[in-house]
């Protein structure tokens, strides 16, 4: 007892210290990560046997020309000093013009990550939705028929090529029975009627008071978020079956049950809140990866989003176009990372 | 009528190997008393204990003619019923607070869910309760523990709160599986001590699972020796030193006394016979 009760003084004492160091880390290391990422995109861009210059001016453009478009891009700068204007760039916003479409890269981008965004959202919750009490599900009946079932589906999830998948799946539901709107945002009578704000249709239709509008792009949107959702939900299933289990077969679980508990509460009031830190990251992984742009999909279902536009830009050799979706692509990473921490100190207590 | 009665217990696991018989047949009764069991380790101590609440997890099976409490036979029971009879009427205590407390919620809402689970009251009346109970396991300050986490607490304190939160709802029967095996030695004997003194101030029936024939004999008025998943031996505690099976009297060989001071201490010898001897009724 005196053991903890002068932990608990010295706790009091400087409660402060701790958190700020902790939140200094945080920052550095997010810094650290951030420079490392733009100084690889950088190196790349300057390695990549394109010339910048020859994709502005062109192939018959005049020396004076091209020297004036090498001066105007830095490239006559030591690299270190480029390497600040580019980070410099970064930070504004400005990841060049693209040299596909000639507009800049930061428009294409904020053009076409929302699409990819309201994707993934809906996937991922799809898969949260479905994935964890499937999850929970399975592990409190361990090697039941439910068990099974829930295997066979994340097994199919798993190994399923996800663009037969996708093909079947509009074939089915939108060939044959209609269910479901075709490739693509919206039919084409609805576009351009409700006002961008977000860039997420749903949202901006929702915010407009255009249902109409809301019903088509929910009728589009529901099969590609569907599959993404099952892939999702495949994984988060998994990962929370094995933290289930894990958690169940603790003496407090036990402890619970001595307590009078019904099985419920047993299951969700205090195994499942043990799992929580866990499968927070679980899910900010899954979503990460489905807001990098799940190509295939993409592709499949003509969606305007950040995996088919990173992909367009590659096979035509956009490389800021390529490079600024990389950075995009990162920081999600990051900012996702930074939000299952913030919420990891919010739901573990061992971690104040 | 005794407020315990166990008759012909059994539990079995079914392994690749066969049926494995942890508990073989116990039977033994229990008054308003401390009852210690006593065993090397895997002699079916804790199946015993956790088979009188139904609470040994699947595939494990429980059998035997009767388990009755007060007269009542908890086989019949429905879940729902049995959950009735867990915490307020039977309590158990399990051997290391580190594991046994649920980490990621509060001491005081851990205590006060045993108590609002069995009486329909308030809230502020389940706190004020609550730290009645952290109060009567000598817990200083009970205000801030129960704000607290398992993790800020020491063994000693872990294991004070785990027994008050099984107490809460005052329960006939506290089992308490080795409580204090976990503990330094320096609060073993606290611990023990307060538990000892709610259980008799309640008029409780104790059972108290050990290794430790020392404190067993302290703290219990009888104690009943098993040895693979068998009752060997019944005795009262202030005769241990009577006891006339080889296994106990090999037990006690082992134990170093301070009165009787020896060079060497017994090696414990076990005879494959005793395993297959008839259970002896601890009543
Ligand atoms: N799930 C299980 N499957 C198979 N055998 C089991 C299972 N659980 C327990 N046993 C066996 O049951 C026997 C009795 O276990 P029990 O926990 O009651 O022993 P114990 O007397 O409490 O020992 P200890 O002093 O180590 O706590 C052990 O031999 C153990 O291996
Ligand atoms: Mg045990």
């Amino acid at each position: 007892m005196s053991a903890s009760d002068t932990n608990q003084e010295r706790r009091r004492r400087a409660p402060l210290f701790p958190w700020i160091k902790g939140t200094l880390l945080t920052l550095g290391s997010i810094a650290v990560t951030m420079l490392g990422l733009l100084f690889v995109t950088f190196v790349i861009g300057r390695v990549m046997p394109i010339d910048p210059v020859l994709a502005i001016v062109g192939e018959r453009a005049s020396q004076s020309t091209y020297d004036a478009v090498y001066e105007q891009l830095g490239l006559d700068k030591p690299l270190i000093v480029q390497f600040f204007y580019y980070l410099w760039d970064v930070v504004r916003g400005d990841f060049g013009m693209s040299l596909l479409n000639a507009r800049p890269v930061s428009e294409d981008i904020a053009r076409v990550f929302p699409a990819t965004m309201e994707l993934a959202t809906l996937g991922v919750f799809v898969g949260i939705v479905l994935g964890v009490p499937l999850g929970v599900v399975a592990a409190v009946n361990r090697g039941s028929w439910i068990d099974q079932i829930a295997r066979v589906v994340a097994l199919v999830g798993y190994s399923m090529p996800i663009f037969w998948l996708g093909l079947m799946g509009l074939l089915v539901f939108y060939g044959v029975l209609g269910w479901v709107g075709g490739p693509g945002r919206l039919d084409i009578f609805y576009q351009d009627i409700v006002p961008t704000r977000t860039g997420m249709i749903l949202l901006d239709s929702a915010l407009a008071g255009e249902w109409s509008v809301f019903r088509n792009a929910f009728s589009h949107i529901v099969l590609p978020a569907s599959l993404l959702g099952y892939y999702s939900l495949a994984y988060i299933s998994r990962m929370t079956r094995s933290f289930m289990l894990e958690q169940l077969s603790a003496e407090y679980v036990t402890t619970a049950r001595v307590k009078g508990l019904s099985e419920r509460a047993v299951i969700w009031r205090h195994a499942f809140k043990n799992i929580r830190v866990q499968l927070i990251t679980v899910i900010a992984l899954s979503y990460a990866n489905l807001l990098e742009g799940s190509v295939l999909t993409e592709i499949i279902f003509s969606w305007p989003g950040i995996g088919s536009y990173i992909t367009t830009a590659l096979l035509s050799a956009d490389m800021n176009a390529v490079l600024g979706g990389t950075v995009v692509v990162g920081l999600i990473f990051i900012c996702l990372n930074i939000l299952s921490d913030l919420l990891y100190r919010v739901f573990d207590p061992r971690s104040k | 009528m005794s407020l315990l009665e166990v008759e012909n217990l059994w539990v079995r696991f079914p392994t690749r190997q066969g049926i494995f018989d942890a508990v073989r047949g116990v039977s033994f009764t229990l008054e308003r008393e401390r009852l210690g069991i006593v065993g090397e380790s895997g002699s079916g101590k804790s199946m015993t204990g956790r088979a009188i609440l139904r609470l040994i997890r699947k595939p494990g099976i429980v059998e035997a003619d009767a388990i009755r409490l007060e007269g009542r036979n908890l086989l019949d029971l429905t879940e729902p019923e049995m959950r009735k009879v867990r915490g307020q009427k039977i309590s158990m205590v399990m051997q290391d607070p580190k594991f046994s407390l649920n980490p990621v919620m509060t001491i005081g809402d851990q205590i006060m869910e045993a108590y609002l689970l069995h009486n329909n009251t308030s809230k502020a009346q389940a706190r004020a309760k609550a730290i009645a109970m952290l109060e009567a396991v000598s817990i200083r300050d009970p205000e801030r523990v129960m704000r607290a986490y398992p993790h800020e607490m020491s063994g000693g304190m872990g294991q004070r709160i785990m027994i008050a939160m099984m107490l809460i709802p005052d329960p006939q029967i506290l089992i308490a599986d080795e409580p204090t095996s976990a503990l330094d030695v320096s609060v073993q004997r606290q611990v023990l001590d307060i538990m000892d003194g709610l259980v008799k101030e309640r008029g409780m029936g104790l059972i108290f699972i050990s290794h430790d024939l020392n404190l067993v004999s302290e703290f219990c008025d009888r104690v009943l020796i098993m040895y693979a998943g068998r009752i060997v031996e019944v005795c009262d505690a202030d005769k241990l030193h009577q006891a006339k099976h080889p296994y106990t009297q090999g037990l006690l060989n082992s134990l170093p006394r301070l009165d009787q001071p020896k060079k060497h201490l017994e090696v414990l010898k076990r005879d494959d016979a005793w395993a297959d001897g008839e259970s002896v009724g601890g009543s």
